[in-house]
């Protein structure tokens, strides 16, 4: 355990970055080329949950605001992409709406790139929105008014009938999503988390972090550090909920919800809030765990035996690495 | 627009789900003041009180009152294992990771409860005497109602003389005000530690037969939102704050109510939202829960 970290410390090094991206992308090509279709599922699922946790890393472990409503950012992402591309003929049957004149009038169909960063913008937006009063709480109480964010949005997408077809969900949805657009926003999101943390930006939310009123002594604005990443972690959240959107091809309120936001949640700490690289290994090794385990337990005939071992892990792991598994020891700095 | 005798049933309502949701909160605001540790496995004692209640009772036939008290002697004596085989490893550690393992405690339980019970829900009925309907008067209820509100009053009740006139409640407060200080004026934590996770958790499991007779069945997963629901009840009344908690509860219950009873027909669906945005609304105007204590660092 230790020498994987000492080995992730050494690789902080932008050269070894500019390395390993071909080298991943190679892996993923031989992934792709030799793998069967359903292991290629799941390594273009990984890369969503990548993007998920990655992005909540930057509120939950830079700026120190613990937020629950990650899930909500991302249904937006997802239902804002999915109904911007669905096909203009199956419309009439699935009873949504034709797109308002503003967004291209009822033939209009959007290609994929700009619908699913529209997603992520509007996650942006309504985490701007929510952000400004809402960013004022601290540790519980920001834990509960991001999940009360996540229940309304849900709610939202349970009862707008003819906008989001309510519990039945949208389905149909074309399947854009590869294991490169996966791969290729997972390593986007990751790079823009380490500009970020390697900016003025990112030691000001660090300092926020670590003791707010003396952040403000030293003159940083408050809210706007937590709003900036906020927003900025809502945007890849809503592009992660776009991409699941256009991998799955049916997208229903309930998946966007307590479970989703707890799974996430869970890889961020598993993985070690406020490192570059914790989260994105807390999700490949959740995922993973999850799929390896799948069949042993049809075997078996034992449901529930995923979860079980899956519980039994994560209480293991929080025992003996409370600061997640790439999470370097915090003693001292309290 | 509805007639007097609506809005009382409704506050009823309220009161019955509100005491609930408080017995809750209570167990879990204790453990947190002492272990400064979100108790969200707290929620997986409902589901096993009530499935405890279910086998010696419907299964077994035993007598309600001696049920009651398996109910609590072994809710009390899980609590002590999920203390010590659990969480005094963790005590100390960020409060984020203690979060994730009582999380991970939760889905533990819930699992086993699973691979038990199976994920079918079973009808669970409250023994005939608290199962009578009564509607001759203002409002409408069962003898459950009453039973849930007196019980849930009592339990409050003790537990503030409790906590008040007993040398071990207070050493408790003590310890939940500084563990370092209770320490060295000679309590022994590690036992007030068990004690704090025994009460909380027959508390719990009394709230599981409650919960099973109101909804009239009990399921493998019943646990999840309660647990949810007692930690946004804590929040909400001033986290670390025992009034708050129940306070808390209250205003949950009544809020879930009163979103229901008032929308307009074909809105139901809209009620978590509602709650929630009055719940975020009551945040932003008392940043610390209603009761709180300003937050200090």
């Amino acid at each position: 355990m230790h020498s994987l970290k000492t080995t992730f410390e050494r690789m902080n090094r932008p050269l070894t970055y500019l390395l390993a991206v071909p080298v991943l992308f190679l892996l993923l090509w031989v992934v792709q080329s030799s793998m069967s279709q359903y292991v290629i599922l799941i390594v273009t699922f990984i890369g969503i949950y990548i993007i998920a946790a990655v992005s909540l890393n930057i509120t939950n472990g830079y700026a120190g605001l613990f937020s629950l409503g990650h899930a909500g950012f991302m249904a937006i992402g997802a239902y804002t992409s999915a109904l911007l591309t669905f096909p203009v003929k199956l419309r009439e049957v699935f009873a949504l709406a034709p797109l308002p004149p503003l967004l291209g009038g009822p033939e209009f169909q959007w290609p994929f790139l700009p619908a699913l960063l529209m997603g992520g913008i509007l996650a942006a937006i309504i985490a701007a929105i929510v952000g400004i009063p809402v960013l004022r709480l601290r540790g519980h109480y920001l834990a509960v008014a991001s999940l009360g964010l996540m229940i309304l949005i849900n709610a939202v997408a349970m009862n707008f009938r003819n906008l989001t077809r309510g519990s039945i969900g949208i389905n149909s949805i074309p399947k854009y999503t590869n294991i490169w657009w996966s791969y290729g926003w997972a390593v986007l999101t990751i790079y823009v988390v380490w500009r970020l943390v390697n900016s003025s930006f990112g030691r000001a939310m660090m300092a926020i972090r670590e003791d707010e009123t003396a952040a403000q002594v030293q003159g940083i604005n408050l809210l706007k550090y937590k709003l900036l990443s906020f927003t900025i972690g809502a945007f890849f959240g809503g592009i992660a909920g776009g991409l699941y959107a256009h991998l799955s091809g049916a997208i229903m309120p309930w998946v966007f919800s307590f479970n989703l936001t707890f799974q996430i949640v869970i890889m961020v700490v598993v993985g070690g809030q406020g490192t570059i690289f914790g989260p994105a290994l807390g999700a490949v090794i959740l995922i993973v765990l999850r799929y390896v385990l799948k069949p042993l337990e049809e075997g078996l005939g034992v449901y529930g035996l995923v979860e079980l071992i899956y519980a039994t892990l994560l209480i293991f792991i929080m025992m003996r690495r409370p600061e997640g598994l790439l999470g370097l020891s915090r003693k001292f700095s309290k | 627009m509805f007639p007097a005798e609506y809005y009382f049933q409704q506050l009823f309502n309220g009161i019955v789900f509100g005491s609930m949701y408080a017995l809750l909160a209570l167990g879990m605001t204790v453990i947190y003041g002492i272990l400064r540790l979100i108790h969200f496995a707290h929620g997986a004692l409902i589901t096993i009180g009530g499935f405890i209640f279910y086998v010696f009772f419907t299964v077994f036939g035993f007598p309600f009152i001696a049920v009651m008290g398996i109910v609590i002697a072994l809710g009390g004596l899980l609590g002590v294992v999920l203390d010590v085989i659990a969480y005094r490893k963790v005590v100390g550690g960020p409060e984020v990771s203690m979060l994730i393992t009582s999380l991970g405690f939760y889905i533990f339980i819930e699992n086993l409860m699973k691979l038990i019970a199976t994920p079918q829900p079973y009808p669970f009925k409250p023994p005939m005497f608290l199962d009578r309907l009564f509607s001759e008067w203002l409002i409408t209820f069962r003898t459950v109602d009453l039973f849930i509100v007196i019980t849930s009053v009592a339990i409050m009740l003790l537990f503030n003389l409790f906590v008040k006139k007993t040398k071990i409640g207070l050493a408790m407060v003590a310890t939940a005000e500084s563990g370092e200080t209770a320490r060295m004026v000679g309590i022994n934590i590690n036992r007030i530690i068990s004690l704090a996770f025994i009460i909380a958790s027959a508390i719990a499991a009394i709230t599981g037969f409650m919960w099973g007779s109101k909804y009239g069945q009990i399921s493998y997963d019943m646990g999840f939102t309660a647990g949810v629901k007692a930690f946004v009840a804590i929040v909400i009344g001033g986290v670390g704050s025992i009034p708050g908690a129940m306070l808390g509860g209250m205003i949950l219950g009544m809020l879930e109510m009163f979103s229901v009873a008032f929308l307009p027909p074909g809105y139901a669906g809209y009620r978590d939202g509602i709650v929630f945005f009055v719940l975020i609304l009551i945040l932003i105007i008392r940043p610390s829960g209603i009761l709180g204590e300003k937050e200090v660092k």
